[in-house]
C-alpha cells in the first residue's frame, strides 16, 4: 500500500510538472462551457429578414410590426423589386424574405387568395427550417386572431407548453453534452498517452521490473486522472448551474454516481487503446481523432440520433458517451427518479466491467 | 539545400509505421461516415396521445397526425401522468392531450382547446415538433370548415385567411449533406494539416534529432519551409481525395469554380500549418503540443459556423470570430459549392486568410531557435 502511494505521487508529480498541460486540462471544460453555453447556440436571435411587400395595408403594417418585434427578427430592408431576391442572399447579410402578394389586406378578408412567401437561404438548412418556422408560427398566431375576431366555426386552439426548457435555451442541451465529451476526453485521452509514454522514453522498463504488481501501476497511473476529472466535474456542474442557469434538477448524488461510472469507463478505454499503441503520436491521434469525432457525432450531443441511418445508430451504441449524455439529461435537466436511467447505468456499468477485463488482458508485462 | 530536407521529411512521413495509414484512412472515413451522422434534421418525433373525448372528431384528428408522416405514435396513454412518464422515460418527445368535450365544444361553441407538452430539452427538436403539429391542427380545422361549408349546414361565413409557402434558395431541399461536406473538407485539411506539423518539430526535439539540424548551416527560413511543403502537398492531395468522394459518393458538386477552391486552399494550408508550426516550436513535449493544439482547434472548429452558425453567437464571440481562420474557408467552401460564387465576390476572405498565412508563419520563423 506505501508503494502505491508513491506511485501515486509520482503520477501526480508527472501531471503538476507540465503546467502547461495541466493548465490546459483545467481550463478546457471552463472555456468549453462557457463558449457552449453563451457562443455555441441554434437559438434565433435578431435575424436580418427583408420584405417585399406591395401592397401597404392595414394587416401587412402589423405583421411586418409583430416580425419586427419578436425577439427573433429584425427587418433590415424592404425591398422594392421582387428581382432583387436573388442577390440578396449573396451580398446581404439577410437570411429570410417575406413576400406578401398583392392586395393583400382585400384578398385576406374576401377572396381568400391572400399568401405570404417564405423564402429562406437553405444553405444552412437547419437554421433555415427554424427560421421558416419561427415566422409562421407568428402568421399563425395572426391567423388564429382573426378566426376568434371573426368567430369562425371549427377553431381548434393549441395550448404548448414547453417541458423542462421553457426559454429554449441551448445550453439545457448543449451541458449534458461537454460534460460527456470533457469526462471522455481527460480520462481516456490521457491516461493512454500516460502510459504510452513511459513505454516510449524507455521508463516502462524501470517500472516493470519493479517489484510493483502490474496491476498497480497502471491504477496509480489512473488515480490522478480520477482526482481530475473529479475537479473537472465539479467545475462544469459549478459553472452550469451559476453562469449557465442550467439547473440540477434531479438528484445530485445519482448525477455523481452516474458520472464516477463513466469516468471509470473512460479511464478503462484509455488503457486499453494504451495497450493497442506504441508510440505517443499514435496515442494521441488514436485517442483524439477515434474518440473526439465519435463523441461529437455519434453520441446525440450535436445531432440527433434517430435521422442517422440504421447502421450509425448501431454504431453509436457503443459509444458510451452516447448513453451517458442520455442520462444526464433525463436526470440532472429532467429531474427524474433513478429508475428511469436504470438501463443507461447498467450499460454503462457493463462497458466499464468488460472495458476493464479486456485492458487488463491485454496488458503486457513483457516488453517486446 | 531545401530539396534535400524536404526529402528528408517525406521519407520521414512515409516510413513511419502509422502516418501514411492514417493520412489515407482518415480522408475516406470522414467523408464516408461523418456527413450521414451530421445531420440535424428531426425526423420521426414520437408523440404520445392522451385522448379524453374518444369522440369520431378527436378520433379523426388522431387518425390526421398519424398519417401525416413526421410523427411516431408511441403510445395512447390514458391519462395526462402517464403520458408524462413516457416522457422521462425518453420513449415520447411531445404529448397531444384532447380535452374531454372536445367535439361538444368544437360543434356547439366553435372552438375546442388542446394542449400540446413538449419535451424542450433540445430546443430544436421541442420547436420542430410543435410547429408540425400546429400546422395539422390548422389543417384540420380548414378541412372541417369545408366540409360543413360544402353540406351547408353552417351559413357560409367568410374566413379571413392567407396561405403560408416556404421556399428555400440553393439548396431547395434542405439536404444536410450539401451543407456539411464542403465544409467536413476543411475540416480535415485542419486537422491533417494542422495536427500533423504541430506534433513535427516538437517531436524532433523529443527524439533529439533537432540538434542535428542545428549544427548544420541551413537557415530558419529554410527549415521551416522544407517543414510546411511536405504538408501542403498532402493537403493538396487529400483535399482532392475528399472533393472526389464527394462528387462519387453524394453527388456534390461545387457550383462555382473548382480553381477558386484550390486557390484558397493554397493559403489555407499555409495557415494551419504554420499554426502547428508555431505550437510545436513552443512546445518542450508532443504531450503538450498536441494539448495545446486541442484546445485551439476545439475552440476553433466549434466557433466557425460547421455546427451552429456564428450569426446568432452574441456580439463578444462574434468578435472573437474574426480571428478564426476556419471561419473564413468555411465560408469560402459553402459559397463556392452552394452559391458558386467567384473569386471577386470573396476577395475579403481572401485577404484575411493571406493576412493569417504570412503572421502565423512569420511567427514560425521567428519562434525557431537554433541555439538553446
Amino acid at each position: 500500500m506505501k508503494q502505491f502511494r508513491s506511485f501515486v505521487r509520482k503520477e501526480y508529480y508527472h501531471i503538476f510538472r507540465d503546467k502547461r498541460t495541466m493548465l490546459i486540462l483545467l481550463a478546457m471544460p471552463i472555456v468549453q462551457i462557457l463558449l457552449f453555453g453563451f457562443a455555441i447556440t441554434t437559438e434565433v436571435k435578431d435575424v436580418k429578414v427583408a420584405v417585399f411587400d406591395p401592397s401597404k395595408d392595414a394587416s401587412t403594417q402589423l405583421i411586418k410590426e409583430r416580425i419586427n418585434t419578436s425577439e427573433y427578427f429584425t427587418i433590415a430592408e424592404e425591398l422594392t423589386d421582387i428581382d432583387q431576391i436573388n442577390d440578396i442572399f449573396k451580398y446581404g447579410k439577410i437570411n429570410l424574405v417575406v413576400v406578401f402578394s398583392d392586395n393583400f389586406a382585400e384578398n385576406l378578408l374576401h377572396t381568400g387568395e391572400a399568401k405570404v412567401q417564405l423564402i429562406a437561404d437553405g444553405t444552412d438548412p437547419n437554421q433555415a427550417s427554424t427560421l421558416t418556422g419561427y415566422v409562421s408560427g407568428i402568421l399563425g398566431s395572426y391567423q388564429q386572431e382573426l378566426m376568434e375576431q371573426y368567430k369562425v366555426p371549427f377553431q381548434v386552439i393549441p395550448e404548448t407548453r414547453m417541458l423542462y426548457n421553457p426559454q429554449l435555451k441551448s445550453a439545457y442541451n448543449f451541458v449534458p453534452g461537454v460534460m460527456g465529451l470533457i469526462l471522455m476526453l481527460i480520462c481516456a485521452m490521457m491516461t493512454s498517452i500516460a502510459i504510452v509514454r513511459e513505454k516510449e522514453t524507455g521508463t516502462m522498463e524501470i517500472l516493470l521490473s519493479s517489484p510493483m504488481k502490474p496491476i498497480y501501476i497502471i491504477l496509480a497511473k489512473a488515480v490522478p486522472y480520477f482526482t481530475l476529472s473529479i475537479v473537472n466535474l465539479i467545475t462544469i456542474l459549478l459553472l452550469s448551474v451559476f453562469v449557465l442557469g442550467v439547473p440540477v434538477s434531479g438528484s445530485l448524488f445519482w448525477l455523481a454516481i452516474l458520472s464516477l461510472l463513466f469516468v471509470f469507463v473512460a479511464l478503462a478505454l484509455g488503457l486499453f487503446i494504451s495497450t493497442l499503441v506504441n508510440t505517443q503520436m499514435a496515442a494521441m491521434l488514436a485517442s483524439g481523432m477515434g474518440l473526439m469525432m465519435p463523441i461529437m457525432l455519434l453520441s446525440g450531443m450535436m445531432f440527433p440520433i434517430e435521422s442517422m441511418p440504421p447502421i450509425l445508430q448501431w454504431i453509436s451504441t457503443i459509444v458510451p458517451a452516447r448513453w451517458y449524455i442520455e442520462a444526464v439529461k433525463k436526470i440532472m435537466i429532467q429531474g427524474v427518479a433513478v429508475q428511469y436511467i436504470a438501463k443507461e447505468l447498467a450499460i454503462i456499468g457493463i462497458m466499464a466491467i468488460s472495458l476493464i477485463m479486456l485492458a487488463l488482458s491485454k496488458f503486457k508485462t513483457r516488453l517486446s | 539545400m531545401l530539396k534535400f530536407l524536404i526529402e528528408k521529411e517525406f521519407k520521414q512521413i512515409v516510413r513511419n509505421a502509422f502516418l501514411p495509414r492514417m493520412i489515407i484512412m482518415m480522408p475516406v472515413m470522414m467523408m464516408l461516415v461523418l456527413p450521414w451522422a451530421a445531420n440535424q434534421e428531426v425526423k420521426d418525433v414520437r408523440l404520445s396521445i392522451v385522448d379524453n373525448d374518444h369522440s369520431v372528431y378527436s378520433e379523426r384528428l388522431v387518425n390526421k397526425i398519424i398519417s401525416s408522416g413526421y410523427f411516431k405514435l408511441t403510445d395512447v396513454s390514458a391519462s395526462n401522468p402517464e403520458a408524462m412518464r413516457s416522457i422521462e422515460s425518453g420513449k415520447a418527445d411531445i404529448i397531444l392531450e384532447i380535452q374531454d368535450e372536445f367535439e361538444k365544444s368544437l360543434v356547439n361553441e366553435g372552438a375546442a382547446r388542446v394542449m400540446i407538452s413538449a419535451n424542450s430539452v433540445n430546443s430544436t427538436e421541442g420547436g420542430l415538433g410543435l410547429s408540425y403539429l400546429s400546422a395539422i391542427l390548422a389543417d384540420y380545422a380548414t378541412e372541417l370548415r369545408e366540409e360543413q361549408g360544402g353540406q351547408a349546414v353552417v351559413t357560409a361565413v367568410e374566413v379571413p385567411s392567407f396561405g403560408v409557402m416556404s421556399q428555400y434558395k440553393f439548396n431547395p431541399h434542405l439536404d444536410y449533406k450539401v451543407f456539411m461536406v464542403p465544409a467536413l473538407m476543411v475540416t480535415l485539411l485542419t486537422m491533417l494539416c494542422g495536427f500533423l506539423p504541430a506534433l513535427n518539430i516538437v517531436g524532433e526535439k523529443e527524439a533529439g534529432t533537432i540538434e542535428q539540424i542545428n549544427v548544420t548551416p541551413v537557415k530558419k527560413l529554410v527549415f521551416v519551409l522544407a517543414k510546411l511543403i511536405p504538408y501542403w502537398v498532402i493537403g493538396f492531395a487529400v483535399l482532392t481525395v475528399a472533393i472526389g468522394l464527394g462528387a462519387l459518393v453524394y453527388g456534390i458538386y461545387p457550383v462555382g469554380n473548382l480553381l477558386t477552391i484550390f486557390l484558397f486552399a493554397t493559403i489555407y494550408i499555409l495557415v494551419v500549418s504554420g499554426m502547428g508550426l508555431v505550437i510545436s516550436n513552443y512546445s518542450d513535449t508532443m504531450q503538450q503540443a498536441m494539448f495545446v493544439m486541442f484546445f485551439f482547434m476545439m475552440i476553433l472548429l466549434l466557433m466557425s459556423g460547421l455546427f451552429t452558425p456564428t450569426t446568432s453567437m452574441p456580439e463578444w464571440a462574434k468578435t472573437i470570430t474574426v480571428f478564426n481562420p476556419l471561419k473564413y474557408f468555411i465560408q469560402v467552401m459553402r459559397l463556392v459549392y452552394l452559391k458558386g460564387s467567384t473569386f471577386f465576390e470573396m476577395i475579403p476572405q481572401f485577404l484575411a486568410l493571406c493576412g493569417f498565412a504570412l503572421a502565423l508563419n512569420t511567427w514560425a520563423v521567428m519562434s525557431y531557435r537554433k541555439s538553446q
